[in-house]
């Protein structure tokens, strides 16, 4: 009975500052600046040159900012840190299986196995950290220990790797602090009880801290005390979905690239189809020649079949060919939302106009490129080339500004008929033939009289504003001001006017 | 299974509306009282008068599209009445204007395009048997061979802008719609767009060549 409350015997391994890592292996940094990765205003992790300077884990940004002021700060992403992370875990996987991950840069694994098999646990714990010195990782630090948390709290041991022998887990765990337990609350409590230490908490009366602390609490004593009788659940590794093909020598065409992905794309939707799925959202990735990467999302408003494969590859090698001014040597497919291959079967009778349609214009799509088709979504702002927002066929709408806000400063209705994407550069004059302009108050120089575009002049038989519109006062980069007119000529040729500070004119619109 | 879909595809072409709608102050000017699917209908200017035409059969749950027309204002589509998630636009096909359409012309109600070049004959008669095959009807912005009937907006008046003040509230102007079944050319006084945005009919002028007869 005892033996089988026996916590067992656990590796933890710990990549220290694992965010910060993540961030430099994503965006190309170097983890040897001093940066750190902040979510809500708090500092969740940070580099070794950061932390020299006195920044800490849970320090408010500003304070971080106030002891290192040349500090990076970077935003959290866990996926990021996930995404990062797994190929490393399949690398572990590949030296013991049956690893959790507890979190992105923290693992556990029940060490009886790979002890028997390597001949101890030092040098099962050597193989891992063997494997993952080639996979490039610098830093790493070991715990084993009885029990995932005392295993833990080793592994945080500044000893690269440091052995609990078994038994002794309360021994090693009785000096450590009591905010190690990772309950804020109690963290609080126990110090202000007189309890500063694990081992002070565990000599407390079990019944008492049930008592007074509830199930959670009397989880805590037991892990204070070492008896961690959490198993190990190590993760079901994931499918492998993702294709990808390698091209030797690199190819230059697009055309090449596309038809030598078309196996690739076949073999990626069939391994799809083995588990029953469709993939509805992928991530295509390019390496060219000399290192060059181009990773971009595509979405589909159904599902992918291996001619949409292809034909995004190819956009995606169009966009970025002026870019990229190497050869593509890989290109991989990646799924990154999936669907039950049921829901996507066609109906018996055909499953309605949409599909019709989406079909056609993916056939347009294929022969102008992903952004030849598009639908409109009115967005936010005051400008009327800003508010409407061109989504290519079957994607998503990215970052518009909110619709539903007043804008004041935005034309009334009706609005006109044509908008010009650049503003088309206009002149207009006064009576005496010089040019009109608004000074800083608002006031305009002259009435306005004739209208030149293009090089024609027409004389304005009626005109009605300034209306000023002043955006981002507070930021002088993206600072716009401009003074808005409606313009009607001889030939009732409504205009929607444009004049900014310098006195030049441009039209934004025509009313027709 | 197969007769079965034929069956219901041929049942789905039967509901199919004969013709497609327009907005009330159009269908009295035009030959027949709707677009002609098939058919290719020229406009002068893109402008609110072509937002008007592709509203009616958007709002009956058509698709419509845009072909060759960057500067289309979509906000004033959307005010116009058009459902703007089932406006597809192509702002730029460059010289695959042709095939564009043709492609569309499968799935879309109404298709304006601004024709990048002179289109000929043939390729005019080629698309027209597909529009018709579809039941899809043509707005073209600039000329076209043998088009079922001419759009022509003339003497614009805005109102609403004096001299330093007020702001545009709407445009009265004349529309005339030269039919090549029709000899005469019917034209109509219309709000193009009104406040709202919208087409309003003001008053129908009588037909061109009215005949005299004798009253009292």
């Amino acid at each position: 009975m005892a033996g089988s409350t026996q916590p067992a015997r656990c590796c933890v391994l710990w990549f220290p500052e694992w965010p910060v890592t993540a961030w430099a292996q994503a965006e190309g940094g170097s983890v040897g600046d001093p940066v750190a990765v902040v979510e809500a205003n708090r500092v969740v992790s940070c580099s070794a040159s950061a932390h020299a300077e006195g920044v800490r884990s849970g320090q408010r940004r500003r304070e971080a900012q106030t002891c290192c002021p040349a500090l990076q700060v970077v935003p959290a992403d866990t996926d990021r840190d996930h995404r990062l992370f797994t190929p490393l875990v399949d690398r572990l996987e590949q030296v013991s299986p049956g690893i959790q991950v507890i979190r992105p840069g923290l693992v556990a694994l029940r060490m009886r196995g790979p002890a028997r098999y390597y001949g101890g646990e030092k040098p099962a714990v050597a193989a891992l950290l063997a494997a993952m010195t080639d996979a490039g990782v610098t830093e790493l630090r070991a715990g084993i220990a009885d029990g995932v948390f005392t295993a833990e709290q080793a592994a945080y041991d500044p000893e690269p790797v440091r052995v609990v022998p078994p038994g002794m887990a309360a021994d090693f765990l009785a000096p450590l602090p009591v905010s190690r337990l990772g309950d804020a609350e109690l963290a609080d409590l126990l110090p202000r009880l007189g309890v500063h230490r694990l081992g002070e908490f565990a000599t407390l009366d079990a019944e008492l801290v049930r008592d007074r602390f509830g199930e959670r609490g009397a989880r805590l004593h037991d892990l204070a005390g070492g008896r961690d009788s959490r198993p190990i659940q190590p993760r079901v590794p994931p499918l492998d979905l993702a294709r990808q093909v390698e091209f030797s020598p690199p190819l230059d065409l697009v055309d090449q690239v596309a038809f030598a992905v078309r196996a690739t794309a076949e073999s990626f939707t069939a391994g799809l189809a083995e588990h029953h799925l469709v993939c509805t959202e992928m991530r295509v990735g390019l390496v060219a020649e000399e290192g060059e990467r181009s990773e971009r999302v595509w979405l589909h408003p159904a599902a992918f079949d291996p001619a949409a494969i292809v034909d995004r590859v190819r956009w995606q090698v169009q966009a970025v060919g002026s870019q990229i001014g190497s050869g593509v040597v890989r290109v991989r497919l990646e799924p990154v939302a999936v669907d039950a291959v049921a829901h996507h079967t066609p109906g018996l009778f055909g499953t309605g106009p949409d599909e019709r349609v989406h079909h056609a214009l993916s056939r347009v799509q294929a022969m102008l490129g992903a952004d030849g088709v598009a639908t409109a979504v009115i967005g936010g702002g005051r400008w009327l080339a800003e508010r409407q927002v061109l989504v290519p066929w079957g994607d998503r709408v990215v970052s518009s500004l909110p619709p539903d806000r007043p804008w004041p400063g935005h034309v009334p209705a009706p609005l006109p008929a044509t908008v010009f994407g650049d503003p088309r550069d206009m002149a207009v004059l006064a009576a005496d033939g010089s040019g009109v302009c608004v000074d800083g108050r608002g006031v305009l120089s002259a009435p306005p009289a004739v209208l030149v575009d293009a090089g024609r002049h027409r004389p304005i038989t009626a005109w009605a504003g300034p209306w000023p519109m002043d955006e981002h006062t507070w930021d002088p980069a993206r600072r716009r001001r401009a003074h808005r007119f409606q313009v009607i000529d001889d030939a009732q040729t409504a205009w929607l006017l444009l004049c900014d500070d310098a006195g030049r004119w441009r039209a934004e619109g025509r009313y027709d | 299974m197969r007769q079965l879909r034929a069956q219901a595809d041929s049942q789905a072409e039967d509901a199919r509306p004969r013709r497609l709608p327009v907005p009330p102050g159009l269908a009295g000017l035009l030959p027949d009282a709707g677009l002609r699917p098939g058919s290719a209908y020229t406009l002068d200017t893109a402008g609110v008068l072509l937002l008007a035409l592709l509203a009616e059969p958007s709002r009956a749950g058509s698709w419509c599209g845009a072909v060759g027309l960057p500067e289309l204002g979509a906000e004033a589509a959307g005010q116009a009445g058009v459902a703007l998630d089932r406006l597809v636009l192509v702002p730029a096909p460059g010289r695959r204007w042709l095939s564009v359409v043709a492609a569309l012309a499968e799935v879309l109600s109404v298709i304006a395009v601004h024709p990048g070049n002179a289109v000929s004959p043939a390729d005019a008669a080629r698309l027209a048997a597909r529009l018709r095959d579809r039941g899809a009807a043509l707005l073209v912005v600039g000329e076209w061979p043998r088009a079922e009937a001419a759009l022509r907006v003339d003497a614009p008046r805005w109102s609403g802008v004096g001299a330093g003040h007020g702001h545009l509230t709407g445009r009265e102007a004349t529309l005339t719609i030269t039919s090549r079944r029709d000899p005469r050319p019917r034209s109509a006084r219309l709000l193009l767009p009104g406040a709202d945005g919208r087409l309003n009919v003001v008053a129908p002028l009588a037909p061109a060549a009215g005949r005299l007869r004798a009253v009292g």
